[in-house]
């Protein structure tokens, strides 16, 4: 049929796509994944967070937000912007340094790499002497002074990272000035430490490892003086009125240096041992920031009693008479403090805590320095996310009960407003208020508003209390006793430790019109909940239901089922529960859907499923799927243990693997060939170790989990003949049956009083037996129907109620459309015999057309094991377009993927992180910002760098000739050609004038 | 036994002289040829001829090629009655003490003492391995064939397996390996699917079509280059119900020689250790005298996606399960001869080391009235016993060809 059809309309439908699908993957939401640096600006009002996968992202304002990543896949260990510039400088784990800038585009910033940078030492050299342990950017934005494991601190130019050879600073220079009485023979060390002076430039104290401290003048290229501190060095100070060096030390002490002018030896103060007596850990950052009228303030990582508190993860701000130990729940990677006034050199603000799991920033200003709730960077994996949800349109008026929920739950939070402000958030207001909810696993429902850029907290939601859990819950967030010492206060959400996994929510469904939600978790529990402004005592209604429906010869050996709290409980603002359904046997939860209009969830298990009325509290239907010869489903989650087995093994393996790739590595200057074939030959003696084989066998019935619900669906259609449409229940089971249920529903005015009932109507039993992962009941034009309630509010085109129509059953392996009433075969499409990829996640999205407002169609996305989005369009079910999205082996977030009504998707790419993409051209949410470079510094010190305006001189005057003549050639081209070439000299030109300061900057030097 | 021959008699046009051995016994008796009755109906007669009225008879007889033939139901009685010319020569064996290895094809005539004594005189006692029981014809159905032998290297065969909702498993692991491509740079390793293992019994061991170390190229026609061994898994397990695998079989010598009919003896006759066989389909009629004939299949690629096993199950509540209509139509694989139940089938083999043993299918099948259906296998497999059961197995349309 093919050849016949005709070449304009195949075109035009190429083109339509391309109005209509677009794959875009537009912004992370979350914390980032292992984050290991931080850098800050005070300029530009701008974070930035380094992570271990090579990952820079930069936020500034909410909504403002970067995001690079550094081809190698080496961890960032430390990030500096360059003072009063749009660059900024990463250091990598493999001892490269990049520079990166924000470039302008069509009005908005975008974050590029421009240079990268490996410092090489003299040849022969052991790599010791040139790997960099710490960095600084210099005030005058050209310098950046490298201090080394050997000892030595390189000098280099940026940007165009031009080593200046003669500013170097070698070990030689520095232990001739010392007096032989410190150094003896003792090592230096690495350097540990570089700092500027504050007040001037041309001064740079070089801390060593072992403690000596060296200032060191650069115009002069002398050291000045030294500081003989005996203790090991973590951290250097200089304090703003240059007066002071702070350094802190690994015993956990901190001493501050007087540097007073004209003599030579330093004063030190005494040594001081903030948590002293028995041995402390090391502090490892120490800041000492003045106030206009008061004592400074100072603050200090770590220095905890090793024995009593070593395990701590602790920042110590003291100020006057105050001193808090603030206790973080996961460990300190770095922090910096946010000053007020218009050049941000005024009094401490806020201090901004990058722990591994969460970014903490603390209000230095209100009284008892509360919390400031962050706008982005919300740690989404505060308790292990077990599902997600999204509902997309939420009406205004629930939207702003949810919010009023929330800011109830919020009132320990700080008034003060978000003190990073860098850029401009120039994206479009969100068309519309979008919901995304993440279930947890310590019970808890959060609910986040996913319409722009910055997944933001809305409101918390917990089931525990329902429940006689074992769980204390008023335990680690309480604040400490009254002189308590060292003076602890928690701060910070991440809790990673469930008290109870069978809280863990597992389903999720809300109705957006009539404010009910239903929740469904690990142990057959299913919760009914309705929002309510006003706290409310009540008692919860249990209902168990007996899945098994007599079947018999079988024994639970999963989980007992949860407690329900037979007494009244207080429940909060928000969404209280009045019911809650509990399966027998207590399996996880595995579908849920839930009906407003008809007052109906219907839920499943590995065992069968059931509908429940929650107006007459009472169950409609229950159906067992249970195949008597399952044992492995009846016996309950043990496949918990075998899959620990299972990880052990895979973890051997990976560790097996990577000794080959090892190996790999030292391969090196031969053919390719060989190469390709060694490598080969070595994954194959890794697979005779662990031969992996697959066993070919159709699938059939006696399988296990055959009878697991994948999908449950309410549809208003025609099941029974083609004339009356009646309201109906569909199932789907692993096993690749379908059943379908008519729901006799008494009409409105009898539906508290008369009996509800569900009669089987039909079954579909797939022949490929693959699991049933959705069903989508289409109306008359082909349409999906609408959701509950939906055309009751008028916000949809009421279903085509005259025309046939049909139900696409969707497999892991195939699409098929079946007629209604009949259930004959359609249509279908065949996905895994063709290309081996299964569907495992489904949903149907309303694409837009980008050139046209008033043409949409529906479409069906899904992800499939192979980590590719589809569309198919409906009601054909012909394949639209294929991305890749996610790896294939990124199991988990494959299995986290949500799709929205609008055409994104949600999936997280780590534990705590959600990317979005999108499909659809018209609904995008992305980042749009624009970063300017911030004014020239106003200097108010006459202790300029004379090297700056040397240069600035220089570069006027001295123009090299190579570009001059280059551009000549250039332009005698062009008046041959056209005006696209001068554009191209404009270019060139331009590029040229950046490279000129490299060249003059060493001639001012010399 | 040739002694037997008579000269036609005049009144053979109108009836059938029939003469039946049981035993030691003869009976000997006469037919209307134009009204011979039904099988039925003759096994009675039988039974009281021979006076024998309770005893389970096994029925054959020599057709005109000295071909040893079942007689069981009525298609190949009637055939038997219209080929005899003039005498109907029928050896009866009680069912119990059947010796199946005696049917065959082409042994009457080319091993006339062995074949014939096996039947007629009493079995061997020399022979050394006991005689093999082959299922009977009602268990036969296609579960295997070679396809696209024209349009494939001759390094490659494309193997069918049915799976038609039976008991057996495919019974078949794969696993990922490496392969040697010549490339212009030279010999390059590259990643591939194999066999791993073959379940005993199972499908795919008892075809005999697939080995271990085979490597797996193509399922149902797509490509498997740049798959994950899951990704492969996947496909061949949606494809179950009809799967068709492209491999580049370990073992090249049991490879089918291109280029024409009378080839396919030869080079089924060289084949070995893995007990390589195919099949072809005969156009009916053609192949009523044909000798050992090498006859090919094709199946576009287009048409290897079939739906006739993949109809869904509709049950309508309180009613009976029914199939769905398709709404496509078959194509031309479905619109073969289905295999028929009564159709019977015997296997002689020799007893002798040569062990060229023929097995004859002879059947009215789809109404083509008295085709004869000749299936031709020769072996000098090491194991003949279970080899020949495997290949018993083996059925495609009209016509098997070992």
């Amino acid at each position: 049929m093919k050849r016949f059809r005709r070449h304009g309309t195949e075109s035009q439908r190429d083109r339509l796509k391309q109005e209509l699908f677009q794959f875009t993957k537009t912004v992370e939401h979350g914390f980032p994944h292992q984050p290991s640096a931080l850098g800050y600006s005070s300029s530009l009002q701008l974070m930035a967070i380094g992570t271990r996968s090579g990952a820079i992202k930069l936020y500034g304002a909410p909504g403002v937000e970067f995001m690079g990543l550094h081809d190698e896949n080496a961890a960032v260990t430390q990030v500096f912007f360059m003072p009063h510039q749009v660059e900024l400088v990463t250091l990598l784990d493999d001892n490269s340094l990049h520079m990166w800038t924000l470039r302008s585009h069509k009005g908005l910033s975008e974050l590029l790499e421009i240079g990268r940078f490996l410092l090489t030492g003299p040849p022969g050299a052991p790599p010791s002497v040139t790997r960099v342990t710490s960095v600084l950017t210099h005030s005058s934005g050209e310098l950046l002074l490298l201090g080394t494991e050997g000892g030595h601190v390189f000098i280099v130019e940026v940007p165009g990272f031009r080593e200046l050879e003669e500013m170097n600073i070698s070990l030689d220079q520095i232990t001739s000035c010392v007096p032989d009485d410190y150094v003896g023979r003792r090592n230096l060390e690495h350097v540990e430490a570089l700092q500027e002076n504050p007040i001037n430039s041309n001064q740079v104290a070089i801390g060593y490892g072992r403690g000596l401290m060296v200032i060191w003048d650069l115009n002069h290229r002398c050291a000045i003086r030294h500081i003989p501190a005996t203790q090991q060095l973590e951290s250097m100070w200089w304090t703003e009125n240059g007066s002071c060096i702070l350094s802190s030390h690994s015993d956990g002490s901190y001493c501050c240096w007087t540097l007073r002018t004209g003599d030579k030896k330093e004063e030190e103060e005494k040594s001081n041992i903030p948590y002293g007596h028995f041995p402390c850990k090391a502090i490892n950052k120490i800041v000492q920031l003045p106030t206009a009228g008061g004592p400074p303030f100072l603050l200090f990582s770590g220095g905890m009693p090793r024995a009593s508190y070593g395990d701590r993860h602790c920042i110590t701000v003291i100020y006057s008479k105050t001193q808090v130990a603030f206790d973080f729940t996961s460990r300190i990677i770095d922090f910096f403090v946010i000053r007020d006034g218009p050049h941000h050199t005024g009094e401490p603000s806020a201090l901004v805590v990058l722990v591994e799991e969460e970014l903490v920033v603390i209000d230095l200003q209100t009284e008892g320095w509360p919390v400031i709730q962050t706008p982005y960077l919300v740690p989404l994996h505060s308790s292990a996310i077990t599902c997600s949800y999204h509902v997309s349109a939420i009406p205004l008026k629930l939207w702003e009960r949810i919010i009023a929920a929330g800011v109830v739950q919020n009132t320990q939070y700080s008034k003060k407003l978000w003190p990073i402000t860098g850029g401009q958030n120039l994206a479009p207001d969100p068309p519309q208020r979008d919901l995304l909810l993440t279930g947890h696993e310590d019970g808890t429902v959060r609910f986040w508003d996913a319409s722009g850029v910055c997944l933001y907290p809305l409101y918390k939601l917990s089931t525990a209390a329902v429940f006689n859990a074992d769980a204390d819950l008023n335990d680690n967030m309480s604040q400490s006793a009254e002189g308590e010492w060292p003076p602890f206060r928690k701060v910070g959400c991440f809790d990673p430790y469930s008290d109870d996994p069978r809280l863990g929510i597992q389903k999720i469904h809300l109705c957006k019109y009539s404010g009910y939600l239903t929740v469904a978790g690990t142990a057959g529990q299913i919760l009914m909940l309705e929002l309510n402004d006003e706290a409310a005592e009540q008692t919860v209604e249990a209902k168990v239901v007996d899945l098994l429906q007599g079947q018999e010869g079988f024994r639970w050996k999963g989980h007992t089922q949860l407690d329900v709290r037979e007494e009244p409980v207080l429940f909060p603002p928000g969404f209280q529960p009045f019911t809650v359904v509990q399966c027998q046997p207590p399996a996880v939860v595995t579908a849920l859907n839930l009906h407003s209009e008809w007052k109906l969830v219907a839920f499943g298990t590995s065992h069968g499923f059931g509908v429940y009325d929650y107006l007459q509290k009472n169950t409609v239907l229950v159906k067992c799927t249970l195949n008597p010869s399952d044992q492995l489903a009846m016996e309950g989650p043990l496949s918990r243990v075998k899959s620990i087995k299972k990880s052990l093994r895979q973890s051997f393996r990976r560790i097996r693997r990577s000794r080959v790739s090892l190996r790999k590595h030292h391969i090196s200057n031969t053919n390719k060939i060989q190469e390709a074939n060694a490598r080969l030959e070595a994954e194959l003696a890794e697979m005779e170790l662990a031969p992996v084989q697959r066993k070919i066998e159709a699938r059939s019935s006696d399988d296990s989990f055959t009878g697991l619900v994948r999908i449950l669906c309410f549809a208003d259609t025609f099941l029974s003949d083609s004339s009356h449409n009646t309201p109906s229940l569909w199932a789907g089971t692993n096993g690749g049956t379908v059943f379908a249920y008519i729901l006799y529903i008494p009409p409105v005015e009898h539906r508290a009083d008369e009996a509800l009932t569900a009669q089987p109507a039909k079954e579909i039993q797939l022949m490929h037996r693959a699991p049933v992962v959705g069903i989508v009941v289409l109306d008359g034009h082909g349409a999906p129907l609408p959701e509950p309630l939906e055309t009751a509010h008028d916000l949809a085109r009421s279903p085509d109620l005259l025309g046939s129509h049909h139900v696409l059953v969707i497999s892991e392996e195939q699409f098929k459309v079946f007629t209604l009433p009949k259930l004959s075969s359609k249509m279908k499409l065949k996905l895994t015999a063709v290309d081996g990829s299964r569907v495992r996640r489904v949903g149907v999205a309303w694409f837009g057309s980008s050139r046209t407002e008033d043409y949409g169609e529906s479409g069906l996305v899904f992800l499939t094991n192979q980590g590719d989005v589809h569309v198919l369009s409906l009601p054909h079910i012909k394949m639209q377009i294929r991305y890749p999205c996610i790896r294939r082996e990124d199991v988990s977030g494959i299995a986290s993927c949500v799709f929205t009504k609008q055409g994104q998707g949600f999936y997280l790419m780590s534990p705590s992180e959600f990317e979005r993409f999108s499909l659809s051209t018209r609904y995008l949410v992305e980042p749009r910002c624009l970063v300017e470079a911030p004014l020239p510094p106003v200097f108010s010190n006459q202790h300029q760098p004379k090297l700056e305006g040397a240069s600035s001189a220089l570069r006027c005057t001295q123009d090299t000739e190579d570009p001059e003549s280059a551009a000549r050639r250039v332009m005698e081209h062009a008046l041959l050609n056209d005006e696209k070439v001068l554009q191209e000299i404009q270019k060139s030109l331009e590029g040229d004038q950046t490279a000129f300061p490299e060249n003059n900057v060493k001639s001012a030097v010399a | 036994m040739n002694k037997n021959h008579r000269v036609p008699s005049s009144r053979s046009l109108s009836a059938v002289e029939v003469k039946s051995k049981f035993g030691a016994e003869f009976r000997r008796f006469s037919l209307d040829r134009s009204k011979p009755g039904r099988f039925d109906e003759f096994y009675g007669l039988l039974q009281h001829v021979h006076r024998i009225p309770n005893v389970e008879l096994l029925v054959a007889y020599a057709d005109v090629h000295g071909d040893l033939l079942p007689i069981n139901n009525d298609d190949n009685y009637l055939k038997a009655v219209k080929s005899a010319n003039p005498l109907l020569r029928l050896f009866l064996q009680r069912k119990e003490e059947a010796d199946y290895t005696t049917f065959g094809t082409d042994s009457l005539t080319r091993k006339k003492n062995t074949v014939l004594s096996a039947v007629l005189l009493r079995p061997d006692p020399n022979k050394k391995k006991p005689p093999v029981i082959i299922s009977l014809p009602k268990d036969f159905r296609p579960v295997s064939s070679i396809i696209d032998v024209d349009i494939l290297p001759e390094t490659h065969r494309r193997v069918r397996l049915y799976k038609h909702g039976q008991e057996k498993p495919l019974g078949f692991y794969i696993r990922d390996g490496s392969s040697v491509r010549v490339t212009p740079q030279g010999l390059e390793k590259v990643p591939g699917i194999f066999i791993s293992r073959l379940v005993p019994g199972g499908l795919a061991d008892s075809t005999g079509l697939l080995a271990v170390n085979d490597e797996v190229l193509e399922v149902n026609g797509i490509e498997v280059v740049g798959k994950s061994l899951d990704q492969v898994t996947d496909m061949m397990i949606a494809n179950s119900h009809n799967l068709i695998i492209t491999v580049k079989p370990a073992n090249q010598r049991n490879n089918v020689v291109r280029g024409g009919g009378g080839g396919g003896g030869a080079a089924s006759g060289s084949s070995s250790d893995s007990g390589a066989s195919y099949h072809g389909y005969v156009p009916q009629g053609a192949a009523a005298t044909a000798g050992p004939t090498h006859i090919i299949q094709n199946f576009p690629v287009g048409e290897l996606e079939s739906d006739e096993d993949d109809e869904d199950l509709v049950i309508e509540v309180g009613g009976e399960a029914e199939t769905i209509q398709r709404t496509t139509s078959n194509y031309s694989m479905l619109s073969l001869p289905r295999y028929e139940p009564h159709l019977n089938l015997r296997t002689t083999t020799a007893a002798n080391s040569c062990s060229a043993f023929s097995i004859n299918a002879n059947g009215n099948l789809r109404g083509s009235g008295g085709s004869l259906t000749n299936t031709n296998a020769s072996s000098t497999t090491p194991s003949p016993d279970r080899a020949k059961e495997r290949r018993n197995l083996e059925e495609e349309g009209t016509v098997i060809t070992l």
